[in-house]
């Protein structure tokens, strides 16, 4: 259908008042009011075979896969049910993750949730990718923070699970086939989301060294039996300096923070410098934006004991003079990266990694190298069968444009 | 003839005679599990030594089209492990090995029929222990736990089941071996872990489960607080959580549970006049730390209308506390015949109002209700004691029971919390998902089993569901509640087709 015709048709069932534009390369790009719009959209797309790219804000990706149609969840704002008392909040996914902080902060509220990008970055972007950072290691991932969601499948329907309860086990857990996956099930347009209280005390020590003596230093808290909020290596471009950085994030009651600050500085072997308040802010914010910097941003999940080899294979395979943005979260084993690598040096890496069983997930790199490579590149074995039903499941017609595994 | 007897000849010969349970009495023993209401004679029971063993005994089932019902311990409360004539029961309990314990990494490996307690135990020596501590965890299993995503009174601050497994290894119900997720628990590819875990058996069977420890808190603090009526009790709950204070656990026992658990060998001393004691667990680096925070929780409970708040320190002293919380379903069940134990979750904000309702039902249908439950996560656990051979209080029970169930949904609340749909809940899933959601959970369903041979008749009301077929919907509506304006009715693409860029 040529691009003119398909906006009349958006038109005539959207409406005349319905936000639709046009991509700098022409294509009809929609924004969605309501999850029965959305459905609507999807259902017709499905029906008349229109290949469909969800986007959000497009501050983490830009609009350069090749679709019929563009449906961006910007116009899903909703952003109001918090309730503090019993600490959950209800989102539409186009909302900016700053705007739901501050949402969440009127109400002596926080979600444990500090991924790069930028800050207007949609809450939809996020669970899409499933984009953690340091906060990981206290607080776990994103999906951990989600108690259930909306979503639109690929063929219209709407599927709702989960509610503003903090435990649920009624039904299979679909929130979780939603998070992390791209796109590839359908569009989130909702979410209930667990809250924590604003903590009392919030405090970060930084040590910094070489890359080994830095990763001692979280080595020796992990064995002191402590599991900071957050317990990070930064490479020099991450932290804005000229070497390795350890910074470890503590927070809970005074009390506790005061406790955990003493046994880290008795653990570490290197002194540790004391950040606070909007120093402390300040200094997480600027890493975390670095990590959009660069065209391309993947993190591999390996052990925490593995995490030198992990390290050596980002040296040997992508950067070698070591001027990448890269992260490590420690306990959890995860590196992130971001950087310029061709296609060809990202599939060494990520064959490298394989061969040690740490999966390797592109969250973002511009289209060509999306396609080949595919978010996850190969499965592992049995598994292609498994996410080929449930995405023909979920989307029959097979207009989501989210290349998972991609074409080698 | 049906090809059940060939396919249990065949099983014999990879387990063993011995293995193969094919006489009345031995299958009674299988008959219910924790959930005494339901009953039902699986064909056969069939214990594996080995995933090896599990993997052909599937196979063979596949070949013959036999339907098959996983099993770890049977404790579970939903009557999930229970098999029909027709299949066989599947249990688990040899495969009991742990595989490893690697402390620098966190993370263990072990196989399905490796019971709960057992596994925290191996870990204590690294100062490690793998926190989700269902009060059945002296019996039941990990691959049980893994299957209903068990809570337990530590999730509160450390989580439940599905936060912390990372790796799973499953033998499809067609038997062929996956291995979902990695090593360390970063998804590879979408997040199937997170989908297996709470499938209650029906996506397959987990061979061997990677999950993460923690580390043992040094210092502990647990206050028993008592109250003389359930709102200030309920009220008391919220206030803990809205303090930005992290308990460990925060449970709650009514006076009926506490009067049952002080005439029992479990007697923990609970004072018997209050209407609800509130059992809080305070954890973390120093002793000096958590004494501080104790100190504060104690001002929140008093100012919350507690009349007495008690600080047990020495371990002795909080394991006579925790002794009458986790045997608490235990002294319920001396009380009379049969016990049934409700799960449901509500906003802990809606506690006060939620309990005066399930109290006012049990009184009106001349029944008693005792509550002992996870306060801190709204998590309900109304018991109900009766006696089954008396039909006409059995069919007061049913009703209590579902009335309970509406006031949680009204409340914005969930049919269950942690344990599970299994067969017993399956009426109340269309009051809580529509047709089109528990029609696209059944989609799921056959992408791991399209035979829906693994655990059949659990979890999904086949009946309720919507299906997507070609030319509309199956059950004869002729769309979703979003009316459809489009001309074209919606239709599934030819078979082999693929999305756009090839790949998934
Ligand atoms: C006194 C008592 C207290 C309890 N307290 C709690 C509590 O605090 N929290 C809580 O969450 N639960 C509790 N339960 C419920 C129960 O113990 C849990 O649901 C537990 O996880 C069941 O484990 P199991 O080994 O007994 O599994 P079973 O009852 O044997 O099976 C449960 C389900 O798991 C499936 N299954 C078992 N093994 C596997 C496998 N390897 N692969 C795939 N599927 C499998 C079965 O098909 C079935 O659907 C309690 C039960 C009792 C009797």
């Amino acid at each position: 259908m040529a691009r003119g015709e398909l906006t009349t048709r958006l038109r005539a069932l959207l409406g005349t008042a319905a936000p639709i534009e046009t991509t700098p390369d022409g294509v009809p790009r929609v924004a969605p009011r309501t999850t029965a719009e959305c459905a609507l959209l999807l259902r017709t797309a499905s029906a008349d075979g229109w290949r469909v790219r969800v986007t959000g804000a497009e501050t983490w990706t830009p609009p350069d896969a090749p679709a019929d149609l563009f449906l961006t969840t910007r116009a899903l704002r909703g952003a109001g049910l918090v309730s503090a008392a019993d600490l959950v909040a209800t989102a539409e996914t186009g909302v900016p993750l700053d705007t739901l902080r501050r949402a969440f902060a009127d109400h002596g509220a926080w979600l444990a949730l500090d991924a790069p990008g930028a800050p207007g970055r949609s809450l939809g972007s996020l669970l899409a990718t499933a984009t953690a950072g340091p906060l990981r290691a206290g607080f776990g991932l994103l999906r951990d923070q989600v108690l259930g969601l909306t979503l639109v499948t690929g063929d219209g329907r709407v599927v709702t699970v989960g509610g503003r309860v903090v435990k649920d086990v009624a039904g299979y857990d679909l929130a979780k086939l939603a998070v992390g996956s791209f796109g590839a099930f359908g569009v989130v347009t909702t979410v209930h989301l667990r809250l924590r209280a604003i903590p009392r005390a919030d405090q970060t020590l930084v040590g910094t060294g070489r890359r080994d003596a830095v990763l001692d230093v979280a080595r020796a808290i992990l064995a002191g039996g402590l599991t900071p909020a957050a317990l990070e290596l930064m490479s020099p471009a991450a932290a804005r300096t000229d070497a390795w950085t350890v910074a470890i994030r503590l927070v809970g009651t005074g009390d506790e923070v005061a406790a955990d600050r003493a046994a880290v500085q008795q653990a570490s072997p290197i002194p540790l410098v004391e950040r606070t308040g909007a120093d402390a802010a300040a200094f997480w914010q600027e890493m975390l934006d670095g990590g959009t910097a660069a065209p391309v941003t993947l993190r591999a999940g390996a052990l925490p004991t593995g995490l030198e080899d992990a390290l050596d294979l980002v040296a040997l395979h992508l950067d070698e003079a070591v001027r990448d943005w890269l992260t490590v979260t420690v306990p959890a084993g995860t590196l992130r990266w971001s950087g310029a690598a061709g296609p060809d040096a990202l599939i060494r890496f990520r064959d490298a990694a394989a061969a040690r069983e740490w999966p390797v997930t592109i969250e973002r790199a511009p289209w060509g190298t999306c396609l080949r490579l595919g978010h996850f590149g190969a499965y592992r074995e049995g598994v292609h069968r498994l996410v080929t039903g449930l995405r023909s499941a979920f989307d029959p017609a097979g207009i989501l444009v989210a290349p998972l595994s991609g074409n080698p | 003839m049906s090809a059940l007897p060939h396919a249990l000849d065949a099983v014999s010969g990879i387990v063993g005679p011995r293995w193969v349970r094919r006489r009345r009495a031995e299958r009674e023993t299988y008959a219910s599990d924790g959930l005494p209401t339901l009953h039902a004679l699986p064909a056969a029971v069939v214990l594996p030594a080995s995933r090896e063993e599990v993997v052909r005994v599937i196979r063979v089932l596949a070949h013959h089209g036999v339907p098959f019902v996983p099993r770890g311990a049977g404790t579970g409360l939903s009557g999930g492990a229970l098999a029909d004539p027709d299949a066989i029961l599947l249990v688990l309990t040899r495969l009991d090995r742990i595989l490893a314990i690697e402390p620098d990494d966190r993370r263990a490996v072990v196989e399905p029929g490796v019971v709960n307690a057992r596994l925290s135990r191996a870990a204590l020596p690294y100062g490690l222990q793998y926190a989700p501590d269902p009060s059945s965890q002296a019996a039941c299993t990990i691959g049980g736990n893994v299957a209903e995503n068990a809570g337990g009174p530590h999730c509160l601050k450390y989580g439940v089941t599905t936060n912390h497994i990372l790796e799973l290894d499953v033998v499809l119900p067609d038997g062929t071996e996956v291995v979902l997720g990695s090593p360390g628990g970063e998804a590879w590819g979408p997040d199937l872990v997170g989908l297996f875990v709470g499938s209650e058996g029906t996506f397959g069977v987990a061979t061997a489960i990677t999950v993460r420890l923690v580390p043992l808190a040094p210092a502990v603090r647990t206050l028993l607080a008592d109250f003389d009526a359930l709102r200030p009790a309920g009220e008391a709950v919220s206030a803990i959580i809205a303090s930005g204070v992290v308990p460990a656990a925060l449970e709650m026992m009514d006076r009926n549970c506490i009067r049952a658990v002080e005439a029992s060998i479990y007697r923990a001393g609970y004072p018997t006049d209050a209407a609800a004691v509130l059992l809080v667990e305070l954890d973390g680096r120093t002793d000096a730390a958590v004494a501080d925070t104790a100190r504060e929780v104690e001002q929140l409970l008093r100012a919350a209308g507690a009349r007495q708040v008690a600080v047990a320190r020495e371990a002795r002293e909080r394991e006579r506390l925790w002794q009458g919380r986790k045997k608490a379903f235990g002294a319920l069940g001396r009380l009379s015949p049969d016990l049934i134990v409700q799960d449901a979750v509500v906003p802990r904000t809606a506690l006060p109002d939620v309990l005066e309702a399930i109290d006012a039902i049990g009184q009106r249908l001349g029944l008693t209700v005792s509550n002992v439950f996870h306060a801190g996560d709204g998590n309900l656990h109304p018991n109900i004691t009766f006696d089954r051979r008396d039909a006409a209080e059995r069919a007061r029970v049913e009703q209590a029971a579902a009335e309970i169930m509406e006031v949680c949904l009204a409340a914005g609340g969930t049919i269950t919390g942690e344990h599970g749909v299994g067969r017993d809940k399956l009426r109340y899933m269309p009051a809580m998902f529509d047709a089109t959601t528990l029609g696209a959970m059944r989609d799921v369903r056959r992408a791991f089993d399209r035979a829906e041979r693994a655990n059949p008749g659990k979890v999904i009301p086949v009946h309720a569901c919507r299906e997507w077929r070609t030319g509309g919907w199956a059950d004869g509506r002729s769309s979703d509640s979003t009316a459809s304006p489009s001309a074209h009715p919606p239709t599934r693409p030819p078979a082999g087709a693929v999305s756009v860029e090839g790949g998934t």
